[in-house]
């Protein structure tokens, strides 16, 4: 392959080191993710225009971790079935019981049925928890930036922290649109700064997350540094996640869960 | 079967090529990565395939242009639920680079890594015989960053985490390793008609 020789940057080269070296954090037990549950809709909670807590009774819930989803799935009269990745809302507890927090999406098939039929009684079928690379156990600095429903992952972390009194530090920057689409609103505290893209409370400014948020976080950051969560659309995850390259995070040390 | 009480689903026709669990995703492309998305000029970006073959052998994009040129164009699922249909990607057999390194008969898997560090795990037998590419161009354009670009691995036949993004490597093995996904609990093959999502599966 004399015409490759030309072009080839050497046979030794050696392999690029691995700057994305995040490990898995929680090993996924294989038998539990596998299986499905039934799960019963014990109650709906409605937290903006858009977005609704639906609240879960599941008897065989392993419990999870937070920032940890399940998978979900409706099945039709005619055996047609759809299932969606949904991130758990509530912190792990001993209830008996998971929330969800879903977007109505335009023509959503899943989340279109949660919105608009669903009621308490009703079973739908669950399996997890899935997935331990966005999990936080709660035992590193967190630093999290949300957008939309992608705070839902956030807040599971937030309500852990708070649930089992943690001291070790949690921060949250959480975009929304105005004060009417912030999911959550009532409940985030002092660990919380909202950032609002279109319309803000008065004195409140307008526009996207930007270093000014991120920097003095990072100027400052707490012993051991933070370990980043970016949740949100592509778009928002690609911009929060440069902002923290920029202002020092290191790329091995953010991990992103974009809605696909 | 548990029926979900009201649920009737979008109108649909029965969609050849759909594997089960999945939808069609239209004209829309999600990006999936967990990591942050590399910015890999194309004149920095390598390739290179070691491990149990005769002689390792690195590429730069020039080189493997040089390549006979060979493309993809068909269906992609990714493990989330959506698939996307008519996809046509350009690049260069898989099976070109390994000819050139010259697996030894003990290979039997890889592991594919990126030059984020990202990586996934493959029986050998899943990335030769004109199913798997290195590809740098989508729909005759150069492939986006976020998409992988400059340049990722496709092997459309598996779920599409397998296909890994901003590619730097294949490293040939005598047994299997998981990679970053299959460590945190997906399938060690992730075949969509199978429905391999996950290690229970």
């Amino acid at each position: 392959m004399t015409e490759t020789a030309t072009h080839t940057a050497g046979a030794t080269a050696p392999t690029p080191p691995a700057r994305f070296a995040v490990p898995g954090r929680i090993e996924v037990n294989g038998r539990v993710a596998g299986t499905w549950q039934t799960a019963t809709l014990t109650g709906i909670r409605r937290e903006t225009p858009r977005a609704s807590t639906f609240r879960l009774a599941v008897p065989g819930w392993a419990g999870h971790l937070p920032g940890q989803h399940l998978m979900l799935r409706l099945t039709a009269a005619d055996g047609y079935r759809a299932q969606r990745h949904y991130s758990l809302a509530s912190a792990p507890d001993d209830s008996g019981h998971i929330e969800l927090t879903l977007d109505r999406v335009p023509d959503g098939e899943v989340s279109g049925w949660f919105h608009t039929v669903a009621r308490p009684g009703d079973e739908i079928e669950v399996r997890g928890p899935l997935s331990g690379f966005f999990a936080w156990p709660g035992d590193r600095p967190a630093l999290l930036l949300g957008a939309g429903s992608g705070v839902v992952p956030l807040m599971s972390m937030v309500r852990h922290h708070r649930a089992r009194g943690l001291t070790v530090p949690l921060r949250l920057l959480v975009s929304a649109r105005g004060p009417e689409e912030l999911i959550y609103a009532g409940e985030f505290g002092a660990e919380t700064t909202p950032v609002f893209t279109r319309t803000a409370p008065p004195g409140t400014p307008v526009g996207r997350l930007a270093a000014a948020h991120v920097a003095p976080l990072l100027a400052e950051p707490p012993a051991g540094g933070w370990e980043a969560y970016v949740c949100g659309s592509n778009a928002f995850a690609e911009h929060a996640s440069r902002l923290l390259v920029a202002a020092g995070q290191p790329v091995d040390r953010i991990r992103i869960e974009r809605f696909g | 079967m548990n029926t979900t009480r009201g649920f009737t689903g979008r109108p649909r026709a029965a969609r050849p090529g759909l594997p089960p669990g999945q939808y069609d995703a239209g004209d829309d492309w999600p990006v999936l990565s967990a990591e942050v998305t590399p910015e890999i000029a194309p004149a920095d970006w390598t390739f290179r395939v070691g491990g149990l073959v005769a002689e390792p052998r690195t590429w730069d994009l020039a080189g493997a242009r040089l390549l006979p040129a060979a493309g993809y164009a068909g269906d992609i699922h990714c493990v989330t639920g959506w698939s996307k249909f008519g996809v046509r990607f350009g690049g260069v057999s898989l099976d070109a680079f390994l000819d050139a390194a010259g697996p030894l008969p003990s290979a039997t898997h890889a592991v594919a890594r990126a030059h984020t560090g990202y990586t996934a795990n493959l029986p050998l037998a899943d990335l030769t015989g004109g199913r798997a590419w290195i590809v740098w161009e989508y729909d005759g354009q150069p492939l986006a960053p976020e998409h992988g670009g400059p340049a990722r691995l496709v092997v459309p036949h598996l779920y599409f985490w397998k296909s890994v993004k901003w590619i730097a490597g294949l490293e040939l093995l005598d047994h299997d390793e998981p990679g970053f996904w299959e460590q945190n609990g997906y399938h060690a093959r992730g075949n969509p008609w199978e429905e391999q999502r996950y290690s229970g599966d």
